[in-house]
């Protein structure tokens, strides 16, 4: 007999969709003066809404009506009364989190499943958690101000946030600056606007005074006026290595201050006396979560050679009962890609891995036929040699390479321009402390992966970017030193 | 140096060689990681089942179960009432399945047969010193060949958690061997084992695996989570690693060995948690009462209730289902 599950759909009904919508300045929805564009659902190419585009005067605007609000009212304000305000905004978000969820799965794609269960509840526990500095600030950087001083806020922040976890990045980015008196103007990425809009809405049901945080919609170029303008003191971005680097050359020699967190290549790396049952739900929670979008993915897989055969038999087991399909379905496990440019990319990546001699494998899976889809695959007889080895997919697709010794693995880790994130799984101690004393990666988790925790400082080594995001690491971004 | 966990035949024979092999077998089973079982638990339950797939999973999961009595109070009226219901769990609806068997004590067996006579519902007897197993061997399996001799289709036999946790594991192996041999009947063919663990006695997850793959090797024809007796009774993360189990050992040898968690599971919505872990860790061929049961009393009543519901769109009260 065979267990069917029957569709479970979350409802729509929940979210109340406009059909445009504007930017958000100074407390208030205003028309933005560049070209409209659609919003589209990545699952069924379904126009969801159209967003206005923040030409460079609309950017301009924003960042006056945020200069403004820092200094009239939020770098003033003592922060107990800040903490206020993050509170009620972690408050709501608790209170609308179904509606958040099923926007965020609808506009970007992601199953339902895990904006429910891990983005939106994140979402909010960033805003508490660091709703609980706000007034303690004199102990987040011990020794960096006179005895008894407060340190002070940067000013006006200028943050630009990818499309893969839109509102979880709008979070990390907002609260800490928030908490420590900076106001924000925040760009989100072009295909996932639609969550950060009503995040703006309930800026405004919380009560937060106008142009403390500023929402632009838009794509590069609106990204480009924001980092380049010249009243923003603080930069922050996660995305792309390659737009990193162009916002690195921008803001070169000027006196604002960068964080930047950019790509990976992590490697999750299994032992022989790794727990392999639950190694292998690591390895797949590190690539197909999120499709792989996932700046810190365990993207490629190191198996000691005396255990590659039994982990990959479980592995393929276990991707054969993966759900792939409409994100709003409870029982989905792997959503949609975002947008069409993203699931060229993921082919033509693996159309190389395939070129260059690699073995492709997936599930029997069958994909919606309307919509941007790509099924769970592995590659199998991968070197560090392989482009699908070395560069960043952002995709749920898996490189598997072997090695023998514990120095070989950490060799084999160690040996990209990223360094993000890695995984260990073994059942020794010993060997987790010594591994994540030689990987080169911001993040090591041990026998889990993609982790992700308000109090624990997350960024990257070499090109995955610098600075640090979350706990009390994620406040010195926005404090000066 | 952890064994392949994908063991071939020949290394399985191995393990049951020596009392120091046996050891070395069960010790090298790979490790379970109790965050990572238990996060995978979790995601299974999140699961949403519904309509169609609802109505299947209850009559799936009524034909599953082992209902029980095992009291001190039990009395011949009890059994023989519990029998009816076992039989026909709703009197007022035909289509209806009946249970997969009643379990009692091995003194309430003949009565039991009597009850579910033509019936097809299987006699379950507990055995072996139940609930503690503390006795001598040749009680327990005097134990054993009373309630088989009686006409107990299945045998629920409690494996020496002394032995065990003091790490005489061939004790343990030799005995379920034994009971496997009581199980015996003239004609050649026997009892169905089923052995129990006590799970909750065992205390780790890499216990509860290592008794589970020792079981197995001994000949177990079921794994069963606890007596029902203890705190915690069955849990999900212990069903799911025995799951784990019986999947690698069906890869290792070809034999399939059932599941049976037991105690505690009280509502419908746990039984529908159950079945997506089994279709989704042991797969579709668990999915039948030869290999998957429920050991419970309340549990019955809640599937039933959600069935009428499922068909006539509203919940009657308890009072409209028979108590046993």
């Amino acid at each position: 007999m065979s267990f069917e599950y029957a569709p479970a759909p979350e409802s729509r009904a929940v979210v109340d969709l406009k059909s445009s919508y504007g930017l958000f300045v100074d407390g208030e929805f205003v028309d933005g003066n560049g070209h409209a564009f659609k919003s589209v659902s990545p699952a069924t190419e379904e126009v969801l809404a159209e967003i206005s585009e923040a030409t460079e005067d609309d950017v301009d605007k924003a960042v006056a009506a945020a200069r403004r609000a820092y200094t009239r009212t939020w770098s003033t304000m003592p922060g107990a009364e800040r903490a206020k305000y993050l509170y009620r905004i972690a408050r709501i978000i608790q209170e609308r989190s179904r509606e958040l969820a099923v926007l965020e799965s609808l506009d970007n794609g992601k199953p339902i499943r895990e904006s429910r269960d891990v983005d939106i509840p994140l979402v909010a526990a960033y805003f508490f958690y660091y709703a609980g500095w706000a007034d303690k600030l004199e102990y987040a950087m011990p020794g960096s101000a006179p005895r008894g001083s407060v340190p002070l806020p940067l000013g006006v922040a200028g943050q630009v946030i990818p499309w893969n976890f839109p509102l979880l990045m709008l979070s990390w980015k907002i609260a800490p600056a928030l908490a420590a008196g900076n106001t924000v103007v925040l760009k989100p990425a072009e295909t996932t606007s639609l969550t950060a809009l009503l995040f703006a809405e309930i800026c405004q049901q919380a009560d937060l005074p106008p142009g403390v945080v500023n929402i632009v919609t838009g794509a590069g170029e609106t990204g480009r006026a924001l980092v380049g303008h010249p009243d923003v003191d603080k930069v922050a971005f996660t995305g792309s290595t390659e737009v990193g680097k162009a916002i690195g050359r921008t803001v070169a020699g000027t006196r604002k201050s960068v964080t930047l967190e950019l790509g990976g290549k992590a490697a999750n790396i299994v032992f022989d006396d790794a727990p392999i049952d639950q190694a292998v739900e690591g390895i797949v929670n590190g690539i197909f979560f999120n499709q792989g979008h996932v700046c810190c993915a365990g993207s490629r897989l190191l198996v000691q050679e005396s255990v590659y055969d039994d982990v990959l038999a479980r592995l393929k087991r276990r991707m054969a009962s993966l759900r792939v399909g409409d994100p709003l379905d409870k029982n989905t496990d792997v959503g949609a890609i975002n947008s069409s440019e993203q699931l060229s990319r993921i082919r033509d990546l693996s159309q190389v891995g395939e070129a260059e001699g690699a073995e492709r494998w997936s599930p029997p899976c069958e994909l919606p036929d309307r919509g941007f889809w790509f099924a769970p695959t592995i590659f199998t007889g991968v070197t560090q040699a392989h482009r699908i080895a070395r560069e960043e997919i952002f995709g749920p697709v898996l490189s598997i390479l072997t090695f023998r010794t514990p120095a070989e693995a950490v060799e084999k880790a160690n040996n990209t321009p990223y360094g993000l994130s890695a995984g260990v799984w073994t059942d020794k101690g010993s060997r987790i402390l010594w591994m994540a004393s030689q990987l080169r990666a911001g993040v090591v988790w041990a026998n889990t992966f993609n982790r992700f925790d308000p109090t624990s400082p997350f960024g990257g080594y070499k090109e995955s970017g610098y600075g640090r995001e979350g706990g009390r690491h994620g406040l010195e971004a926005y404090l000066a030193k | 140096m952890a064994t392949p966990v994908l063991t071939s035949t020949d290394a399985l024979r191995d393990a049951v060689s020596t009392p120091a092999a046996l050891r070395r077998f069960l010790h090298g089973l790979p490790g379970v990681d109790q965050v990572g079982c238990e996060a995978r638990v979790a995601t299974l339950s999140s699961r949403s089942i519904k309509t169609t797939s609802k109505q299947w999973a209850l009559d799936l999961a009524i034909s599953m179960i082992d209902l029980t009595t095992l009291e001190g109070q039990d009395t011949l009226g009890k059994v023989r009432a519990l029998c009816a219901k076992g039989r026909r769990p709703d009197p007022a609806d035909p289509t209806c399945p009946p249970v997969a068997a009643i379990c009692v004590y091995p003194d309430m067996v003949v009565t039991a047969k009597e009850g579910l006579d033509g019936s097809g519902v299987q006699v379950a007897s507990v055995a072996t010193a139940f609930p503690s197993g503390r006795a001598t061997l040749d009680i327990k399996l005097q134990d054993t060949r009373a309630a088989v001799a009686d006409g107990a289709d299945e045998i629920d036999m409690v494996i020496d958690r002394g032995a065990f946790l003091s790490g005489s594991y061939q004790q343990v192996f030799d005995e379920i061997v034994a009971v496997k041999q009581a199980c015996g009947r003239p004609g050649g063919d026997s009892a169905h084992l089923k052995v129990i663990m006590e799970t909750g006695e065992l205390a780790t997850y890499d216990n509860v695996r290592r008794a589970s793959w020792l079981s197995m090797l001994a000949g177990a024809r079921f794994l069963k989570t606890p007596t029902g007796k203890v705190q915690p009774a069955a849990t999900m993360p212990v069903t799911l690693l025995m799951l784990e189990a019986v999947r690698d050992f069906r890869e290792a040898t070809g034999r399939m060995v059932g599941v049976k968690p037991a105690g505690g599971i009280s509502t419908a919505k746990d039984a529908i948690r159950y079945l997506v872990m089994v279709n989704e860790t042991a797969g579709d061929d668990w999915l039948d009462p030869h290999w998957f049961r429920f050991g419970a009393s309340r549990l019955l009543n809640d599937l039933l209730m959600q069935r009428t519901k499922m068909t006539t769109g509203r919940y009657s009260g308890p009072d409209y289902f028979t108590l046993d």
